[in-house]
């Protein structure tokens, strides 16, 4: 798709603001609607959106596949180890209260973190099966041509 | 400190150490890591069984909010026994894995494939702990995807069309369970299991409530295979390889079969399950079916797996019998059988991965004059067998034991020619592997020569367990029927 | 009851009945995976649909006694949407595999190949 000059330079100036928004739709989340699954599901679409303009092999190189398979490892260990994390400070699983000086700090701050690895998952999941999927059989770039 | 945490632990152990295990990249690094994680989960599991049975029921509040609202983990001795056997099986199995993964699976997905197995272990001790009926659909399919994977890294590309096939009848299974549940709660408004089974019984009359009733049960029949709903099973463990068979076959199909118990007796209590809904001779009828008909299919397979795994199907039949009686000696029987098939199966495709391991193939022609090549795996898989077939001094004579006494006891002593019947056919295929094994020439240029010890310890641990429980019955029994008791004395 | 009473289930039992037939009829697998997906889809909408309480509004906290919809089901529907999103992508990752070992996706030609071999 590289001669399409117009897709090109509307998705440079699309992709900074998607991006943008996952992270509003993540971090916003505890407030308003939003939260790990939708912003993970933005994030990714920023970076699906570039390997569909500038050709898988680029987005590969910007994402390697071993970075993304770590993030999808660590939002797991993110989400789990903040449960792990209150079974230490004495209370039960995934009990986010003691995490913080008082229970409705502490619930805010868990779920805050654990959105986060949510986010962190889901995003590296979504990038993961699209370049599993465009990277079988016929390059996106050869069927273009 | 952590005696109170230990119900969470248990999930929380091979949850953590799945990811882990991503990171971790390198095979052997994945592989330790498991291994100590299963048998860390097989200690817990152990632990919590003590801990249920000295002082009774054990509720865990997951992120300290207080059930019905909040989800529990709820350990009784009908689940604490589950437990045990699968975190034994998932101990064992894992201990045996590392050669046959190797040689199976293919370098640079053996840790991928540790990490599918440990989310599979999570998933279905998670089904069994958990005290939320929404949660056990989300293990469920936690187990049911990551086995997915596992049967699809089979070397033979039949292993793709049957984790296919596996994919769309599990998720309908699963889909329909949660379409029970979604009944349910418009009926009762809860998700806590001991919740509802309070709500369901004044209001049994209600279709919900039956409607409810028959999505479960059908759901729950297709994720264990229970006949005429076992298409997807004998392709499944055929193609599999070999670690990932024994694995789900002795714990899968168990784990669905507790959640049938569950269903049956805790939530909708046997009076509404039984009576009303009058599911004693359908069961019977479903069972004794698979039974014979499991049994002749088997009969006639030349690939051993395949064999096995029609075998599996018969034996789902005999536990399902047990709890069609709706006597405590009947799901006793039940019970019993759960524990005793998964040793015996558990020992027998095991024994199956050596033979695999060394000669490339488990069909029967391959094992022509294995018991001169092999002496210590054939002897295994006749061990085994033995115990398939039900002779005294195993635990498959004991499980059968107690199912003929609960047919006296009933009064329906016409299913004792049933199981007999069943019982012979599984003479006939145990046959003719110790006829190809021990009394047909060896092939030339035949591959000779034992499984690596890493791999025969496991195997022969678990076909030991068979006669060791088939001569000491008191822990198997005495659990078994607590576990019983318990399921019936709660539901009246 | 008035005619478009409870409508909504109505709709979920179509899609479930629909979703089955295409799982259980066609013999492309692609086709098998859109099925169970429609038949999914129909059991997200029996749990969104039992959420809703007539003139309910969303459950956040503001001044009055408003009547609330309750937000559960919906939140169970949100992990069982995950959940089958998963299963799709498994089942589509399964099909490409097929497809590479097989050289097509058609259930009675891949049955025909077994059956040769």
């Amino acid at each position: 798709m590289s001669h399409h000059l117009v897709v090109r330079v509307i998705a440079k100036l699309l992709i900074p603001f998607i991006l943008l928004f996952g992270l509003y739709v993540q971090f916003h989340g505890d407030f308003g609607p939003g939260g790990g699954f939708q912003a993970g599901v933005i994030f990714a679409a920023a970076f699906v959106l570039y390997a569909l303009v500038y050709g898988l092999e680029n987005a590969r190189r910007i994402i390697p596949d071993k970075y993304i398979r770590m993030g999808t490892a660590l939002g797991v260990l993110i989400f789990a180890g903040t449960g792990v994390a209150a079974m230490l400070l004495g209370a039960n699983y995934l009990d986010y209260s003691v995490l913080a000086h008082d229970p409705p700090h502490g619930q805010h701050l868990g779920i805050f973190v654990v959105e986060f690895g949510v986010g962190l998952t889901v995003a590296s999941v979504m990038v993961a099966i699209f370049f599993a999927f465009a990277g079988r059989g016929h390059k996106i770039d050869e069927m273009e041509d | 400190m952590i005696a109170a945490h230990l119900p969470a632990l248990q999930i929380v152990v091979p949850l953590v150490s799945a990811p882990l295990c991503v990171l971790l990249v390198k095979a052997r690094l994945a592989y330790a890591l498991a291994l100590v994680v299963c048998w860390v989960a097989f200690a817990i599991s152990v632990l919590l069984l003590g801990q249920v049975l000295d002082s009774g029921v054990i509720s865990y509040r997951l992120g300290g909010w207080a059930p019905p609202w909040g989800i529990e983990y709820r350990i009784d001795p009908v689940n604490a026994y589950v437990l045990l056997i699968v975190a034994a099986i998932g101990a064992l199995v894992i201990t045996y894995a590392k050669p046959s993964v190797a040689r199976e699976v293919g370098s640079g997905r053996e840790a991928l494939f540790y990490t599918s197995y440990l989310l599979c272990l999570t998933g279905l001790l998670g089904v069994t702990i958990t005290g939320d009926a929404f949660n056990i659909f989300v293990f469920l399919e936690i187990s049911s995807l990551s086995s997915y994977v596992l049967i699809s890294l089979g070397q033979d590309r039949r292993a793709l069309t049957a984790s296919f096939r596996y994919l769309i009848f599990g998720t309908i299974g699963a889909t329909f369970f949660l379409i029970g549940v979604g009944l349910l709660y418009q009926a009762t408004g809860t998700l806590n299991i001991a919740d509802m089974a309070n709500r369901v019984a004044p209001i049994e009359g209600s279709r919900t409530v039956q409607a409810a009733f028959a999505f479960m049960a059908v759901g729950l029949a297709v994720k264990a295979a229970l006949f005429p709903l076992h298409a997807w099973l004998p392709n499944a463990y055929a193609y599999a390889p070999s670690v990932v068979t024994a694995f789900l076959a002795a714990t899968a199909t168990k784990v669905s079969i507790y959640v049938l118990i569950r269903t049956y007796f805790t939530i909708f209590g046997h009076d509404f399950s039984f009576e009303v809904m009058t599911l004693g001779p359908v069961l019977m009828v479903l069972a004794i079916a698979a039974m014979l008909i499991g049994s002749t299919i088997s009969i006639f397979q030349d690939d051993v797996k395949r064999l096995l795994a029609y075998s599996s199907v018969a034996q789902i039949g005999y536990m399902v019998l047990g709890l069609s009686f709706d006597t405590v000696l009947g799901v006793t029987g039940g019970m019993l059988h759960l524990f005793n098939h998964a040793l015996m199966k558990g020992g027998l495709f095991l024994a199956l991965g050596c033979v695999f391991y060394r000669t490339g193939s488990v069909n029967i022609e391959a094992m022509k004059g294995l018991g001169h090549r092999m002496p210590w795996t054939m002897a295994a898989i006749v061990a085994g067998g033995l115990s398939l077939i039900g002779v005294p001094l195993t635990v498959g004579f004991i499980s059968k034991w107690y199912l003929l006494l609960a047919a006296i006891d009933s009064g329906m002593w016409w299913i004792s020619i049933f199981i007999l019947m069943a019982s012979l056919l599984a003479i006939i295929y145990v046959w003719r592997l110790v006829e190809a094994a021990y009394l047909s020439p060896s092939p030339e240029n035949a591959p000779a020569g034992e499984a690596p010890l890493i791999m025969l310890i496991p195997t022969w641990v678990l076909v030991l367990a068979n006669f060791y429980f088939g001569v000491d019955t008191r822990v198997s029994v005495g659990v078994a029927t607590r576990a019983a008791e318990f399921l019936l004395g709660a539901g009246s | 009851m008035e005619w478009p009473g409870l409508y909504n289930y109505w709709i979920v039992i179509f899609l479930m009945m629909a979703g089955l037939y295409v799982v259980m009829a066609r013999a492309n697998l692609i086709k098998k995976m859109v099925g169970l997906s429609v038949f999914q889809a129909s059991v997200f909408i029996f749990y969104l649909t039992m959420g809703k309480v007539a003139g309910g509004t969303a459950p956040i906290v503001i001044p009055g006694n408003p009547v609330y919809s309750n937000p559960l089901p919906h939140v169970l529907i949100l992990t069982a949407i995950v959940v089958g999103v998963a299963t799709l992508a498994m089942g589509l990752a399964l099909i490409v595999r097929i497809n590479e070992a097989y050289g097509t996706i058609e259930e009675d030609e891949i049955d025909a190949q077994e059956h040769d071999s």
